[in-house]
């Protein structure tokens, strides 16, 4: 099994590469749209911002192989800016982004000034409802966040598991074949690699065999 | 709710682990990659690298360190150590770093903070500073001042200034490094984090100094630190990472507790 990494300028593809490799998932980084297509399963990572990814996604044609993938339900995984770039549109730049999952990428603004943006470190993962990707999380387990915007899906549903930074918001979310997360697996310790380990497995399907 | 963050700095000189006493008195004790694992492994939060050699003819040996404990370890990696360019800071993020730490080329040059901030983003740009005490004059208005080059060249700068220009610059996080204190085992300089802590908007980092688990509670709390960084109290076998954050979870310090 070989995941296939999205690489659209969009950071530091390598640390996800390595977190795949510590669970014995290959991967292979590309930004071939052709490669994309018959991938068997994608990881899409990202730091960056919005506007110029989806520039580079457009310019290489890998936002219509995306795209494609998504409905030829190949198992994704998007990871930050991978996550919130599926949605329909990031205040971002004011970006319309790939449209794989209906829903907008708000800008955390609080009145209460001494609240960080970024919100960066660890912050705990609180599911809200069982996927496949989560099994094994425990209450308390905390990842490593970065980032200044939030994904806020149309329908609350998807929403499978939620942080709280001043207010709850969703950390990850599932639409068949797609598994998106805030926040960064592969810079999270044993519980974000396993994560990782469980999408190396996962056969695309929402539903765990147990739940 | 973000946690608080326990970091352990590990100083590189030629390719080993070396622990200073107020930056001088460099003595060498042991090897950075088998230290990062074992730190991994307990539960620490975030891992730093400063090379204190840091001439760029010894800078592979850095990158080597980076890639190979980057390999194994699967949390923020920041490292720091003559940066001087874009293509330094760049370097070190392929090899595997999170966070650059930008601190003397910085000083001598400011735009370099924002450069480095522009090329991979403020969240990943650190801002060290070495600061000392000083009598409060026209120049240094806070009587704290910036010091360089690993605590010898002192800069008449004041150090408040300092981390409000870098904040505006682009640095998404400080390192508030007491050179008072580093070493000594006698407790962090409170006074001068929580003057920066209130005065900045990006999380404060605070060093030297910590010698008990009392000292890392009052940086945190008295201190307003988002982050506590040691070297010597786990290094030495005197604490252990996991024993750290038991403590202070212990004692209300919200902390990442399962790992």
């Amino acid at each position: 099994m070989t995941a296939t990494i999205i690489d659209y300028d969009a950071g530091n593809l390598r640390s996800v590469a390595r977190a795949c490799a510590e669970v014995g998932l290959a991967a292979k980084i590309t930004a071939d749209p052709r490669i994309v297509s018959k991938a068997s399963r994608i990881i899409f990572p990202g730091v960056g911002a919005a506007p110029s990814a989806m520039k580079s996604l457009k310019r290489g044609g890998l936002d219509a192989a995306l795209i494609d993938a998504f409905h030829a339900g190949t198992p994704m995984l998007g990871i930050c800016l991978g996550l919130q770039i599926s949605l329909e549109y990031s205040e971002e730049g004011d970006t319309p982004t790939l449209a794989l999952i209906a829903g907008r990428v708000r800008r955390f603004d609080f009145a209460d000034k001494r609240l960080k943006v970024p919100h960066m470190g660890w912050n705990e993962v609180k599911p809200v409802r069982a996927h496949p990707l989560l099994d094994g999380l425990e209450s308390g387990d905390a990842f490593y966040f970065v980032h200044s915007f939030f994904p806020q899906p149309e329908d609350a549903s998807i929403v499978y598991a939620k942080a709280n930074y001043e207010h709850d918001f969703c950390c990850a979310l599932g639409v068949q074949n797609y598994f998106g997360v805030q926040f960064h697996p592969e810079k999270s310790g044993r519980v974000g690699l396993r994560l990782i380990e469980e999408f190396a497995s996962w056969d695309g399907t929402p539903c765990s065999p147990n739940a | 709710m973000l946690t608080k963050r326990l970091i352990a700095c590990l100083d590189v000189r030629d390719g080993k682990l070396a622990k200073s006493v107020k930056f001088v008195d460099t003595k060498d004790i042991g090897d950075p990659v088998e230290k990062a694992r074992e730190y991994y492994r307990d539960g620490l939060d975030e891992l730093v690298f400063y090379d204190i050699t840091a001439s760029s003819d010894r800078r592979r040996i850095l990158l080597d360190v980076v890639e190979a404990v980057a390999a194994e370890v699967f949390i923020p990696l920041s490292v720091g150590g003559g940066i001087r360019s874009v293509s330094d800071a760049t370097d070190l993020r392929l090899a595997g770093a999170e966070k650059i730490n930008v601190n003397s080329a910085a000083v001598q040059r400011p735009a370099l903070i924002a450069e480095c901030a522009e090329a991979i983003g403020s969240q990943n740009l650190v801002l060290s500073m070495d600061i000392r005490r000083v009598d409060s004059d026209a120049n240094c208005p806070s009587g704290y001042e910036i010091v360089i080059n690993g605590g010898r060249r002192p800069m008449g700068i004041d150090a408040l200034q300092w981390a409000l220009d870098g904040e505006k610059l682009g640095a998404g996080e400080l390192v508030v490094n007491s050179i008072d204190a580093d070493g000594t085992r006698d407790g962090y300089e409170i006074t001068l984090t929580r003057m920066l802590s209130e005065a900045v908007r990006i999380p404060v980092i605070a060093s030297g100094g910590a010698g008990t688990p009392e000292h890392l509670h009052e940086v945190l709390e008295a201190g307003k630190a988002d982050a506590a960084l040691v070297a010597s109290m786990v290094h030495y076998g005197d604490y252990r990472v996991s024993e750290l954050k038991s403590w202070l979870h212990g004692r209300g310090i919200h902390m990442r507790m399962s790992w």
